[in-house]
């Protein structure tokens, strides 16, 4: 292997790592914030990368569909709660927000996929509607159970993410997409021959976490949903509510997995079950930041990345076994550093 | 002969009929579920009692069924030979897995068994001398006893004897020594190592119990396909064998085997059903699936098998024979202190909860330390108990220095003790708690009590906790739920608990906390008596009213400090204790 | 005087043991109302059923209108405000993001600054660790955030449990000097308190509770001088008060 071929990969893989650690983030904050381990993201960013491939095919993607059916059912439960609740005057509300709003933004992609907008506002719909499926989805799915362990929240995340893998082969198909790459040009820096494309890749990660960054540090919904991670009874007695955090946590997380997906788009053809093997390497940056750091979970990530570029020029048969098998010398590396006290849940 | 052995007799008859006059899809699907049981039963222990998750079941399967087939086909091994090879590689792994996960706080088990199961389904695919996703084919038919086992038909009885026999010793496995720590691990650790519990050690057993019951499944999924390729090992499978155990439900081991028929018969009624209903094939089951699941965790989180063991009739209680004594602590006649606690301390990031404090217990006394809320009197009890290490200072026990030691080494030297909020396990029988207390004077581990070998100290073990029992007076209650008593008689099971473990000194954490008159009543007339057999006793109160009636001796805390100390008379008249019990504004 | 808070026949079940039975409680706003009684007694499950934590039998209105339906942050937001014993702050963030949480349930409304103001000119010594995370304040900081942050929400019934815990006394002094304050601009409080004295000291009316019950009940001056509440407080023996 000569410096440019190290370059190439070296280059190939801050791509992909910076893609991951987008991913590591959102699963990092939606443990933080519900205790949940969101096995389902991966399915978030397959939905993106489809739906995108869609629009750019000019017909309207599964997404519309699937939005409006979880739009009816979260709907439903709504109203039912107001009922049991005997607070019938509160449902038109509750339904306008939790099917009309949703329903509202399938019908804007319904309507707009075949008039082949510019790339920038499709990308917009197609964030604004997986985005939507987050906050449906832990309404649906989680918002029921969400003091329960986190045994039985992991065992539902399993569940939803064979539902959502399910629906999406109902829903997109099982022919493969791949979406055009943003920019074909590159340039040379020194012998290194840099690609704007993996440039658009990193520097948008970068911007959006510095988007969440100010969010969470600036913000008082940011804030809220940092007191829900650190204290969740603290966060009740000032009136954030479980479920108005859950909710929140659910649409950014789902948001950043929907970035990922379009962002991954033009790298891999990304099928309806694709999503499953992209969370878990999200997921083992996220160990590596023990689930609970933000700054080790995107370093973690980026070496994901690095590591996967070069197992797949080394031993690319081998190269998900050995981006897998990385997670044991990591906690490994925990296990000995840590000093272990047992919880009691 | 009783109830349950009549349903358990019906149960092998009608198994060993079956073959003889149910179609051959049923026994094929009679196979499948006694694979899949051995497997689910596994995971019924880790999870469902244990409370650690295994997302990586599939992959100890393909373990089991890749090493038999590997060496049947190439080196023409004996499959007997090639299960010994499965069972001691899995053991490695597991244990490897285990000892990495399982000693940390969080949730690494799940996410590591995730990984690993990935791994090895990409590792058996891409291996070219294992078939790669092809697999491998011409794995030999068993031979039993000059049998040879190709026929489905025969092949059932196999399953089946292996499942029964793995589900015979796990029932025992749960009822023993180790089994009662087992079901201590969920919810109840800090208590289970008080009382000499390694709660690590015992989990990693249990999921190598898991992964080896997985091995053994696959070993014989192996010889019954006579076919090994990657699929039935991937993670998918491993999620299917998670929720067989969840449907199934932890209320007892017959769980897995209903969590394994239910999920079976489903998934193949979901496949006939489905397209013919949707028109067109594809993967609906899937999501129907995911959605009963999400469904019956909403609903019913416990599963069928609690339920079922509402409706089936109970085990009945048998009393508790005479059984030789189990061997007690030498009790030497100490002329000083039986505690010493000198210049203790303890300090949290800055915060000062406990500050040189030095008090001793004579032997024989109960001697109580009291003080207002935050006065540190819970931390200097933990002190004393091991829950916290001492910032500076030391504790000495019968002359040894027991400062830094971990509880259940304190615990081996003869200090027993009590829990602030009782830490009982609910659904578990007052005897089996207080069996508990006994843990460190008993060494039956797993496998002799897998196999039944443990009786003779299991009776010793039961005799001494019934006699915790009858002293305390809770036997009336021996075989009620412990949650189900009222909270009086928890505490006082507490103590019958502590006393299993034949202690010298008693720390009894605010025992009177929540009780109602007669109840306190009853508790002091319990600690009295107890004094009189010679038990010293450590009283952390807060409830000045019940202290005062039956210490010799009083410590008074406040702000990690000693205030006062002396015979109740003199601080009952101690202006300084006075000022500090009513608040001084 | 209006009520405030009426409570009637109140049981509450902590796990499956009941931990409060069938009490009866008034407070009326602009008035201090004290919870006396000894470890286990039910005080702190009294006020968590208040704020809705946990789910309680019986009637409870506030304000003249049931609250069994609304959820907590519902209540929080009609101006029932909860500073519970354990503080429950946010460990790792600052004193000023605290308190800005505190009018979380206020957020509609423009006079979270005034709120914070108001804080500040109570509590000197939070505005001058502003900037500083909320673990690394002493123990009286802390009462002293919690109740900032309480205040934040500007409370019509504000609940205190144990606000004294683990104080040392000049600084028990200065908080009740503040809950005084505090009911002088009207707030109704309820206060849950082992300092006996202090908090009779302050109180209007107060309450003895003994194993989920109400074992007395009077205003604050009496069960002062009470020879039943003195004997509880300073001990006979287990028979003498038989």
């Amino acid at each position: 292997m000569d410096l440019s071929i190290a370059a190439l990969l070296t280059q190939d893989g801050i791509t992909n790592g910076a893609i991951y650690a987008l991913l590591a983030l959102a699963l990092v904050l939606v443990f933080a914030v519900t205790r949940i381990i969101w096995v389902p993201s991966g399915e978030f960013v397959a939905y993106g990368t489809l739906t995108l491939a869609g629009m750019q095919l000019g017909k309207p993607p599964g997404t519309v569909s699937l939005l409006v059916g979880m739009a009816i059912v979260a709907g439903l439960l709504e109203v039912y709660v107001c009922i049991r609740r005997g607070e019938i005057a509160r449902a038109p509300r509750r339904l306008l927000l939790w099917t009309g709003v949703p329903c509202v933004i399938a019908a804007l992609v319904w309507w707009s996929a075949p008039l082949n907008l510019p790339f920038p506002v499709q990308v917009a719909l197609t964030l604004a509607a997986v985005a939507a499926l987050g906050p449906l989805l832990y309404r649906i799915a989680y918002q029921p159970i969400a003091e329960a362990s986190v045994l039985v929240l992991l065992i539902v995340s399993v569940a939803v993410h064979f539902t959502l893998t399910g629906l999406g082969l109902w829903f997109f198909g099982a022919e493969g997409s791949r979406t055009p790459a943003f920019a074909s040009a590159s340039f040379q820096l020194g012998n290194v021959n840099v690609n704007v494309q993996s440039l658009l890749v990193v520097g948008t990660s970068a911007a959006l976490i510095g988007v969440l960054y100010v969010f969470f540090g600036r913000t008082l919904y940011g804030k809220a949903l940092r007191a829900t991670a650190v204290n969740r009874v603290g966060a009740r007695l000032v009136g954030i509510s479980p479920s108005f955090a859950g909710t929140l946590t659910f649409a950014v997380a789902a948001l950043m997995c929907a970035f990922c997906g379009v962002l991954i788009g033009p790298i891999t053809t990304i099928y309806y079950d694709s999503g499953f093997l992209v969370s878990l390497k999200g997921f083992v940056g996220a160990i590596i930041g023990g689930l609970v750091s933000y700054p080790l979970a995107a370093a973690g990530a980026l070496l994901v990345g690095l590591l996967e570029s070069f197992s797949s020029f080394w031993a690319s048969a081998f190269k998900e076994v050995i981006v897998f098998t990385l997670i044991i010398p990591v906690l490994l590396w925990r296990s000995l550093t840590t000093h272990h006290h047992e919880e009691d849940e | 002969m009783t109830r349950s052995r009549a349903a358990h007799a019906l149960l092998v008859v009608a198994l060993a009929a079956a073959p003889f006059i149910v179609p051959q899809f049923w026994i094929t699907l009679g196979n499948y579920i006694g694979l899949y049981s051995i497997v689910t039963l596994g995971l019924v222990l880790l999870t469902g009692v244990a409370g650690q998750t295994s997302f990586g079941q599939a992959a100890f399967v393909g373990l089991g069924a890749y090493t038999t087939a590997y060496l049947t086909t190439r080196f023409g091994a004996s499959p007997w030979l090639a299960l010994a090879v499965g069972m001691a590689i899995t053991l490695a792994v597991a244990l490897m897995l285990g000892f990495i996960t399982l000693r940390m706080k969080g949730h690494y088990l799940p996410l590591a068994t995730i990984a690993w199961g990935m791994s090895l389904y990409f590792l058996f695919g891409n291996l070219d001398f294992l078939g790669g996703h092809t697999g491998m084919t011409g794995i030999p038919a068993l031979n039993l006893f000059g049998f040879e086992l190709r026929d489905e038909r025969r092949y059932f009885y196999l399953i089946w004897a292996i499942a029964l026999a793995a589900l015979w010793a796990t029932d025992n496995l749960l009822d023993s020594r180790p089994g009662r720590a087992i079901r201590a691990l969920r919810g109840s650790l800090a208590m289970a190592e008080a009382f000499g519990v390694n709660g690590a050690r015992l989990k990693i057993i249990v999921f190598i119990y898991a992964a080896l019951l997985a091995c053994v499944s696959g070993w014989l999924y192996a010889h019954l396909q006579r076919f090994v390729n990657p699929t039935p090992f991937y993670i998918n499978q491993g999620i299917e064998y998670l929720f067989m155990a969840v449907v199934g439900g932890a209320g007892n081991v017959w769980g897995a085997v209903i969590g394994a028929t239910v999920i079976t018969l489903l998934k193949e009624m979901l496949q006939d059903l489905l397209p013919s209903v949707l028109g067109r094939s594809g993967n609906f089951e899937i999501v129907v699936f995911g959605i009963l699941m999400i469904a019956l965790l909403q609903f019913a989180r416990e599963g069928i098998g609690p339920w079922l063991a509402r409706i089936l009739p109970a085990r009945r209680p048998q009393p508790v024979p005479e059984a030789p004594p189990l061997a007690t602590r030498e009790r030497v006649e100490m002329n000083g202190p039986l505690l010493d606690v000198k210049r203790a301390r303890k300090q949290f990031d800055g915060l000062v909860a406990v500050s040189d404090l030095s008090f001793e217990i004579r032997p024989r006394e109960i001697l109580g330390l009291i003080g207002p809320n935050g006065a540190g009197k819970s931390t200097t009890f933990a002190l004393i108990s091991g829950a916290l290490s001492l910032s500076s200072g030391e504790v000495m026990f019968r002359g040894e220095p027991i400062g830094n030691l971990e509880p259940y080494e304190i615990a081996r030297r003869g200090v027993g003790r009590t829990f602030q909020h009782v830490k009982l396990i609910a659904q578990m029988s007052v005897l089996d708690n207080v069996a508990l207390g006994a843990y460190l004077r008993g060494e039956a581990g797993v496998i002799r009590a897998a196999l039944r070998l443990d009786r003779a100290e299991e009776a010793r073990t039961r005799a001494a906790a019934a006699h915790a029992i009858a002293c305390t007076g809770l036997a009336a209650h021996m075989f009620d739920a412990a949650g189900s008593l009222p909270l009086g008689k928890q505490r006082i099971a507490e103590i019958a608990r502590a006393l299993a473990a034949d202690p010298v000194l008693l720390l009894l954490d605010e025992p009177a906390a929540g009780l109602r008159y007669r109840e306190k009543q009853e508790l002091a007339q319990l600690l009295r008596s107890l004094k009189q057999q010679g038990m010293t006793i450590l009283l952390v109160e807060h409830d000045m009213d019940f202290v005062m009636g039956i210490t010799d001796r009083l410590v008074v805390m406040d702000f990690g400090e000693k205030l006062a100390e002396g015979d109740p008379a003199e601080i009952q008249r101690n202006p300084v204790v006075l000022e500090a019990y009513l608040g001084g504004v | 005087m209006g009520i405030l808070l009426r409570a009637r026949r109140l049981s509450v079940s902590y796990g499956r043991v009941e931990a409060v039975h069938g009490i009866s409680l008034d407070v009326s706003d602009g008035s201090i109302v004290t919870v006396i009684g000894p470890n286990g007694a039910g005080k702190t499950t009294l006020l968590s059923a208040t704020i809705g934590l946990l789910p309680s039998r019986g009637d409870i209105d506030y304000e003249g209108a049931s609250l069994t339906t609304l959820t907590v942050e519902e209540r929080v937001a009609a101006g029932l405000v909860l500073v519970p014993e354990k503080r429950e702050l946010f460990a790792g963030m600052t004193v000023a993001e605290n308190l800005e949480l505190g009018a979380f349930a206020r957020r509609r409304s423009r006079d979270a600054m005034s709120a914070l103001n108001d804080v500040y000119r109570r509590f000197p010594r939070l505005a001058e660790r502003k900037t500083q995370l909320a673990a690394t304040l002493s123990g009286g900081e802390r009462q002293m955030l919690a109740l900032g942050r309480a205040l934040m929400a500007r409370p019509k019934l504000l609940m205190l449990d144990e606000p004294s815990l683990g104080l040392a006394p000049l600084i028990v002094r200065e908080i009740f000097s503040i809950i005084a304050g505090l009911k002088m601009a009207g707030v109704g409080i309820l206060l849950v308190e082992q300092n006996a004295r202090a908090a009779l000291q302050v109180a209007d009316y107060g309450y003895v509770l003994e194993t989920g019950e109400v074992a007395l009940e009077g205003p604050a001056s009496d069960l002062a001088t009470n020879p039943r509440v003195i004997d509880t407080y300073l001990g006979g023996s287990v028979p003498a008060s038989a």
